[in-house]
This record gives C-alpha cells, structure tokens and sequence, in this order.
C-alpha cells in the first residue's frame, strides 16, 4: 500500500532514469573519448564518474555519450562538453577532474580553464 | 548509475523473432565486457515498426537498430556500448539521409506523421515495471480523479473530450458511462473488451503487452465515474504474453493499494480480474462477451436492454475497448480541451492501426484521426513494395469494407468510412495491390464469418454460408449474372434480420467490393477471367514457344504430369491435366510460362 506522497516521490525518482529514453535534444551533451587509446589511458572510470555524478545530482538534461578516437590519443582520456554551440575540451582526464567538471562546469556553468586542452598545450 | 538504456522490443512480433534470446545473449556479453553495472537492459512493449523487427534502441544516443540477429550482439556491445561507434550496418535506414547525415527517429517517414497516445508508453517503458510506469505520470489521473473529482465530473470530462469507442462503432464513452451511472444497481462492472479477433488486428494486443498499467488505471477511473466496485479484463488466451503482463500489472497495482479495497486511502473500492476468452470471434460482441463472462457458451442476445441497464449478471456494466481505455487517464490528466485539439471536430484523438498486407512498413502506427488514407499507406507505411500500383485499403476486418485508390485521399474518421460502405473496425488495415482479387478477398472474409457465426440466429448461421457458395460459385465461373443480384439481395437481408454486430457486418466485405469493383465481379461471371491472376479456376497456364528452351524443369516438377515435351524443344501444357498451381511459372528460369 502506497500513499499518494509514495507514489509522488516514485515519479520524481523514477523520471530521472526515463529521461534518458527521451530523443529530444539535451542542452548538455558530455562526450567521452572511448576508442582503444581512451580506454587504455583509463577513460573507463572517468566515465563511470561521471554516470554516477550526473545521475547522483539529476541532471536531466545532461546526455553521457562515448565516441571513437578523437585524434590527439596522447592526450586521452579527452571529455568535450557541448553547451549550445561551446565547446570545452578537457584532456587527461582523472575521476577526480571529472567531479570537478561536473561540479564546475555542468552544475554552476564555470569552465574549469586548468583542464582543458588550451592549458595542457 | 546506469549510463545507457538498452530497450529490446517484447511485443509479439520481435518476441517471434527471438528477441528474448537477444535480451539474454546481451546480458550475457555486458557481464563479460563488465557493462553491467552502467548499461541497463529494458523489455518494453511494440516500437510499431514490426516488419524491421527485432529491434532495440540505445538511449542516450537514440540509435535504433533493426533486424538484429544474436550474433550481431558482441559487436553491439564493444563497439557501441562500450566505445561509443555506433554500429551503422545495424542501424534503420532511414536513420541516415541521402548524404548520410543523422536524422532523429522522430524525423524518418514512419514517425514523423504519428501520434502516439494510445501507445505513448509502447517501446518507451518496461511493461512489468510500476515504477516506469508511474515515471510517465502513470496513476496521476487516478489520484486527480479520486481526490479533487467528483464521479460525475469524470463523466463529465471524458464527454467533453469527445473520446468514442475505439473498438469500431465509434458511440460516445462518455455517454456510455452516464448511462450506467444513471443505472440503479446494487453493483455495477467497468468491463474491458480485450478479445480482438479481426484477422491483421494486433493494437488491443500491443497496448496489453507495452503499456498494461494504462488499461488498469482507466478501468479504475471508470469504475469510479459509474460506481463500480468490480471489473473484468475479457482477454482471448491466444495472447500469452498480454495476458502474463495484464497479470503482472494488476499483482502490482494490488500492492501499491492501486487497486482492491480504500483505493489511495479514499472510500473507494475497486478490483480487476482477467477472463479468458477462448477465441471465438462472436465473444468481442459485447453481450456475447459477458455472456461468456458469465461462465456460458458466447452466444449474443437482444438489445435493449442495453448492458449499461442490464449487463454483467443483470447488473448496469460499461464495456470499453482496450485502445479507449488507453486514453482515459491522459484525458482526466490533460483535460478534454488537449483531447480535442487533436484529431477531427466530429472524432477527436488519434487511432492507432495495424498495418498489413502489402505494405513496406507493416507495423503497428496512430494516427490523428483525419489523417488520409494516402499519407497512411505512403508515407507511413512507406508504400507498395516491389514497384506494384496500390488497388485498394480493407479496414475493419470482417465487418469492414474496402477503399479504393480512388478514393485514397479519404481522410479516416467513423462517418467518412462508413459513407463510402467501410467502416472503421478495430483498426486493421490491410492493404492490397494489383495481385490481389476483390471477389477472392470478399470470400475469404466471408469464410471467416461462417466460421465464426455462433449459430444462434438463421440469418447469419445459414444467411452467410449462402454467400459464401455465391462467391465460390463466381470464383470458380460457373456464376451467371442473376447469382450476383441474388447475392446482393442475400447480403442486405442478412444485414437487415441478423442478431448482433457480426452478422450485421458480415457481408460488408462482399457490399463494399460490389460497390467499387463490380467490373471484377463481372469480368469473374462473364468472360469466366480473373483480372487479378488469382481464382485458379479461371486461370490458364501456357508455355511460350519463343522463350522456351526446353530445359525440361516445368515438366520434371509438374505434380499432375501434364507437361510434355522433347529436350532443348520448347514444352506444352495438358490443360485437361493441368490443376492451375503455378509451379511451372515458378521453376522456369526463361519466364516462357504465361498466366492467362
């Protein structure tokens, strides 16, 4: 037996989880590197991170995809944040950083500089 | 956390192509790729799009693949899901543009005209799960309606909207459910009509088996609105998986208190039970349903009384087809005046159709009501295959009737249906191209209904076995012209003196092809020549001299042995042998066999 507040709670915690199902454009689009050379430099538990992360602090607009090589693999693990039409590079990548990212970046919208691909070169 | 949603489709086609072993074989590569803990794998009901069945989708990409094998899974799981490449030999075409560019599954032909509200849940969500369900603001009409409605403003709501009975007729739900809250009686039943039984049909079976929670909360706003303290599901056996989820769903809604005695804590009291139906079509009638119900042999009765006076047990009951009970929870939620804006002035909301026949996309669409038949067949439906011209749409099944191509620009509501001799039906639509013969379809409903017929009132016993020998008269030409006059005479009194819907119906088949394609007919009595090449009596099969080069294939495969011929010669056929199976036709590599 469920209260209606049950069942009211089981909709917001369940929505998080459907939203994912949504084919609409999220607004954040958080791409990670995951070709041979990404996953070699541990871009797997950046990954990890960041699922939990962003599903630990709902953010529903948020979508985590992987792609293939990026092209600079001696920089790997590489995230790219796509806000509208920014994009954030952000190499050698940790789980650590990843918090900070989505921290920084995904939560209050400050670029964490000393990540990104312009600060490593 | 999981970081991906894998969703397998669970209907009843995918589930025929094994996709249940896909499910597993995929469970099994996450666990040796060590996914399992970030990649969720999901059943859920029909994407719709069966004839490019299996499929499944990966969210958050949206990638939705078609037609996957189990072998294709390993490549699936460590180039997609783990490093993210998208597998596009798997991929559904029109996923891609003419220059490869990505397009959104909204956006492909097949999506892009439909409205999915009856199936908005279908190949979005796990069935067997609740709290997926109550994610897609499931049961939040339930609570609307049991704490801020009062019964007659439920009623009240669902009249406004506009919403009519999906199962063919089309009458008014809302004046359906103030009929039986007119009704005195120390009980009430909210019933659901789930025994679809039109050849083609497989909506009623889709939203059971992709969405059965939404059935269960309309049944209970509906048991509500009229005072109902008891309903029943009356589901035909031959849906295992619809009838195994409905069972699943009502476990949990119990639990949740969604469902038995103080419903959310109000005084209101209400519960479901399934009945199987064992397959016979006359029991989708609606007194022949609870007939059955009843524990009796399905055989309808008089009306009136009606059953909101006197149904179930002789006791005031609604009776709702599965498709309008899927959109009663959306209506209290979104209002009447959301309902309205979509569809037509006289039907409002959509209606969703199953798709056969000779059809590219053969799956399961909805529409807004008013959609034309043409953008239905080709841009929905993508077409007819393989380069042949469309001939005509048949809805309604055994009691519907054909539209023409002429008439294809139609746009589908209840009324323009049945102005031009169809009806709407359930919501089978098969369509037919120019290989298709109209008498031969006419006989082959008419087969059906003979089968069907219960048996309890003459016209229709005897009435359609009658018309039936008509039409195997026509189709094997020894017809003359007075059997078509009679036959049409026979069709109306049939119409006319029939006990319930089925025999009423039952020559709509023969009426509507008589109506548009009686040069067929005609063509089948008086030049003994069936246009479509199908009516093997009037067929002959001839071999051409100049293409045959007497390779002896047709003879060596003829069944009755009437070919003949001398090697490297070209061969004849013995008509007075010959039984009109078209093998020859098939076998010959030269195309040197002609059907006449």
């Amino acid at each position: 037996m469920k209260t209606i507040e049950e069942l009211k709670a089981i909709r917001e915690n369940m929505s998080d989880t459907l939203a994912m199902r949504n084919n609409a454009e999220g607004s954040i689009r958080v791409v990670v590197g995951m070709a041979t050379c990404g996953i070699s430099a541990g871009a797997r538990p950046v990954l990890q991170t960041l699922a939990q992360e962003i599903n630990k602090r709902h953010l529903k607009n948020v979508k985590l995809v992987q792609t293939g090589c990026i092209g600079i693999c001696r920089l790997e693990p590489i995230v790219e944040v796509y806000i509208g039409n920014e994009k954030t590079t952000y190499v050698k990548m940790t789980p650590e950083k990843a918090l900070r990212v989505v921290n920084d970046h995904l939560v209050n919208r400050q670029v964490v500089t000393e990540f990104t691909i312009g600060a490593a070169e | 956390m999981f970081r991906s949603h894998v969703l397998i489709c669970g209907g009843t086609g995918c589930t025929s192509f094994k996709s249940m072993d896909i499910r597993e074989e995929m469970e099994k590569k996450l666990k040796e790729y060590d996914l399992e803990q970030e990649v969720k794998v999901v059943t859920t009901g029909c994407f719709g799009l069966c004839e490019r069945g299996p499929v499944m989708v990966i969210y958050p990409e949206g990638a939705f693949y078609s037609r996957v094998q189990v072998d294709d899974v390993d490549e699936i799981v460590s180039e997609h899901l783990l490093k993210g490449r998208v597998v596009e030999r798997l991929l559904y075409h029109e996923l891609r543009d003419e220059e490869g560019n990505a397009r959104s599954l909204e956006d492909t032909r097949f999506y892009a005209k439909q409205h999915r509200l009856a199936l908005r849940n279908c190949g979005v969500i796990n069935p067997e799960s609740i709290d997926e369900y109550i994610a897609t603001d499931g049961y939040m009409a339930l609570i609307k309606a049991l704490t801020e409605m009062t019964p007659q403003e439920v009623i009240d709501e669902i009249s406004k909207s506009g919403l009519r009975g999906r199962g063919g007729a089309g009458f008014p739900t809302g004046k359906k459910w103030q009929f039986a809250a007119n009704s005195v009686g120390d009980q009430k039943y909210a019933c659901c009509n789930a025994d679809e039984g039109d050849p083609g049909a497989f909506m009623d079976r889709s939203i059971m088996e992709g969405d059965p929670h939404a059935i269960i909360e309309a049944m209970v706003i509906a048991g509500y609105a009229i005072g109902a303290s008891q309903g029943y599901i009356y589901v035909r056996a031959e849906y295992p998986i619809a009838v195994e989820r409905l069972k699943i769903a009502i476990g949990q809604a119990r639990e949740y208190g969604l469902l038995g005695n103080n419903i959310l804590g109000t005084k209101f009291c209400f519960d479901l039970d399934i009945r199987l139906g064992a397959g016979a079509f006359v029991c989708g009638e609606e007194t022949a349903l609870m007939v059955s119900i009843e524990g009796n042999r399905g055989e309808p009765r008089p009306r009136p009384p009606f059953p909101a006076v006197k149904g179930l047990f002789g006791k005031p009951t609604i009776l709702n087809n599965v498709e309008t009970y899927a959109n009663v929870a959306q209506i209290i939620l979104k209002g009447a005046d959301w309902f309205r804006s979509l569809g037509t002035e006289r039907c409002p909301g959509t209606k969703v159709f199953a798709l056969g026949g000779k059809i590219t996309n053969t799956g399961l669409v909805e529409v807004p009501m008013g959609t034309t038949l043409r953008e239905i067949v080709e841009e929905i439906g993508g077409g007819v295959p393989n380069h042949k011209n469309f001939k005509a749409a048949q809805t309604g099944g055994p009691s519907g009737g054909c539209i023409p191509a002429s008439l294809i620009d139609i746009p589908i509501e209840y009324e323009t249906l049945i102005e031009i001799g169809s009806m709407m039906g359930s919501g089978g639509l098969i369509v037919m191209d120019e290989d298709t013969c109209m008498v031969d379809i006419a006989k082959f409903f008419m087969e059906f209904v003979v089968d069907e017929s219960c048996g309890k009132c003459a016209p229709c016993r005897i009435g359609t076995k009658r018309i039936l020998q008509l039409l195997e008269k026509i189709t094997e030409g020894k017809a003359t012209m007075d059997d078509l006059d009679l036959l049409e005479e026979l069709c109306h009194h049939v119409q006319e003196s029939s006990l319930c819907g089925l025999g009423q119906t039952a020559p709509n088949p023969v009426l509507s092809t008589l109506r548009h394609f009686r040069d067929e007919y005609i063509a089948h009595i008086v030049d003994k020549r069936c246009p479509a090449g199908v009516c093997k009596a009037l067929l002959t099969f001839e071999i051409n001299p100049h293409f045959c080069r007497g390779c002896t294939l047709c003879a060596r495969n003829c069944p009755a042995e009437a070919i003949s011929g001398k090697p490297k010669e070209p061969h004849v056929i013995d008509q007075s042998k010959c039984v009109q199976c078209g093998l020859c036709m098939q076998q010959c590599r030269f195309h040197a066999v002609v059907k006449r």
